[in-house]
Parts: C-alpha cells; sequence; structure tokens
C-alpha cells in the first residue's frame, strides 16, 4: 500500500481554530478516505490531544501547532508539534477512567488523556529544542475505500 | 450554539442543529441547555442526531447540564452518531443516560 501524508498548521490555536484545523484535516486525504471507525478513533485522539494544548501548553499565549498525518498499512501515524510549555515532568498524564459512583459526583472533564489511552498506539512524548512532540499511531482494523 | 426546543406531549426535546458539540463551543451549550431546563418540566431530551462530533468538553458540557438539572427533572439522549456513541461508551457515560436510537415516535415532531 501506498504511504500518504499530509501536515496541517494552525497559525494561532485556540478551540475555534482547532475545530476548524480538524474539519479542514478530516475533509482532505487522507483522512477523507479513512473507514467510519478509524476516522472516529482519529478525530477524537487529535481533538483531545489540539485541545489540551490548548489548554495547557498554550495557556499564557496562544501558538502555532503543527499536525502531520502518515496513513500506512498499518494505520495512521501522527505527529504533533507546538512551542507552548513543556508537560509537567516531560511526561504524558495519566488519564484514569472516570470513576461512576453517584449522579452528583460525576466527573465533568478529565476525560481527555483516557480517550487518548483508550485510541492510541505507542504514545509518546518528547522535549526538544522548546518544542512539544506528541506521537501516536491509530490503528487500522479495515482497508481504506 | 444552533439549539431548537419544542414541548412535544409534556416532553421538551431538544434539538442539536450544529454538527459538533466541541471545546469551542460547551460553555455556551451549557448555558443555553441550562435556559431550557429552567422553564422545562420533569423530562427532556437531547436529540443529538445532527451532530457528529463530540469531544471531552462536549461531553462534559452534557453531564453538567444533567447535574444541573432539578431534583425531579431529567435528562435523556436520542439519535448518537458512530463516534458520539463511541465517546459515551469509553466513557462509560453511556450507563449513565438514558439513550435512545432515535427520538422515539411520539416526540419526533421537534424540527
Amino acid at each position: 500500500m501506498q504511504r500518504m501524508q499530509a501536515t496541517h498548521r494552525i497559525q494561532r490555536a485556540d478551540f475555534l481554530a482547532v475545530r476548524h484545523g480538524l474539519q479542514s484535516l478530516f475533509a482532505q486525504e487522507p483522512l477523507c478516505n479513512l473507514c467510519d471507525d478509524t476516522r472516529a478513533n482519529a478525530e477524537i485522539i487529535l481533538a483531545e490531544a489540539l485541545n489540551n494544548i490548548v489548554e495547557h501548553a498554550y495557556a499564557s499565549q496562544a501558538g502555532a501547532i503543527e499536525i502531520s498525518v502518515d496513513l500506512g498499512a498499518d494505520g495512521l501515524d501522527c505527529t504533533i508539534c507546538d512551542h507552548g510549555m513543556a508537560m509537567p515532568g516531560h511526561v504524558l498524564p495519566p488519564g484514569p477512567a472516570a470513576q461512576i459512583t453517584s449522579l452528583a459526583d460525576l466527573p465533568e472533564g478529565g476525560f481527555g488523556w483516557f480517550l487518548i489511552r483508550a485510541l492510541a498506539r505507542d504514545l509518546r512524548y518528547s522535549r526538544a529544542r522548546g518544542e512539544n512532540f506528541l506521537r501516536f499511531r491509530v490503528p487500522m482494523h479495515k482497508k481504506v475505500a | 450554539m444552533q439549539l431548537v426546543s419544542q414541548k412535544i406531549s409534556g416532553v421538551v426535546v431538544v434539538q442539536v442543529l450544529q454538527d459538533r458539540i466541541d471545546a469551542a463551543c460547551a460553555i455556551q451549550f451549557k448555558d443555553q441547555m441550562r435556559e431550557v431546563a429552567q422553564s422545562a418540566g420533569p423530562k427532556l431530551v437531547l436529540d443529538l442526531q445532527h451532530v457528529a462530533f463530540i469531544d471531552s468538553s462536549g461531553l462534559g458540557a452534557i453531564v453538567a447540564v444533567m447535574k444541573a438539572l432539578g431534583p425531579s427533572q431529567k435528562l435523556e439522549l436520542a439519535g448518537l452518531t458512530t463516534t458520539v456513541q463511541k465517546v459515551f461508551r469509553l466513557t462509560r457515560m453511556d450507563s449513565v443516560f438514558t439513550i435512545y436510537d432515535s427520538l422515539p415516535q411520539h416526540l419526533a415532531k421537534a424540527g
């Protein structure tokens, strides 16, 4: 299978720019050709990762995010790069499953890293030259349409 | 945020006409839904058939709306699309809400 790549740059990342970036990425090749299940997984992971960057890495000052996707036979390899603040301790947050005890105590957030960890494979974070790199693979169960 | 609410057979049906509930609109969604809930009766159904995508902020907003309801009020969900269903299932929030595959027939007049 031929590899297919695409990159997208969000110039000034806020939540709305993330939405538009995702819409643009998923409207073009190779993401527009993914089967429904892989597409859903890819969009959930990318959305959570990008929103985290807006919320944390760029908490004090918005900046650019570059997203690279590379579709191969094993799945979709993704790299997200920003030059915001580093992950605390240079490690990824654990993202435990939400505890459902009583309705009044239901969590209203904190699902992001749980979803990323549940769906992504080979999740890696690194910090180099003032930039954050998040790399992961979205496994593919079916062939591309 | 495009929400349309109608009272049908005593139930307030809220249709989300936007195709995503994400971090960019979660607060707005929560505020508008709370306003609808204040004047609603005991039962609200949120029709999500047009929502193709939800992120964790959107999910958190729906949970927040449910938690802010009056003690005699109930929020149910209908018409979850593939990705929305997946987010609810993975986070186990599908065990917290009553979810209909599609809007029940007697409430389907909305829109």
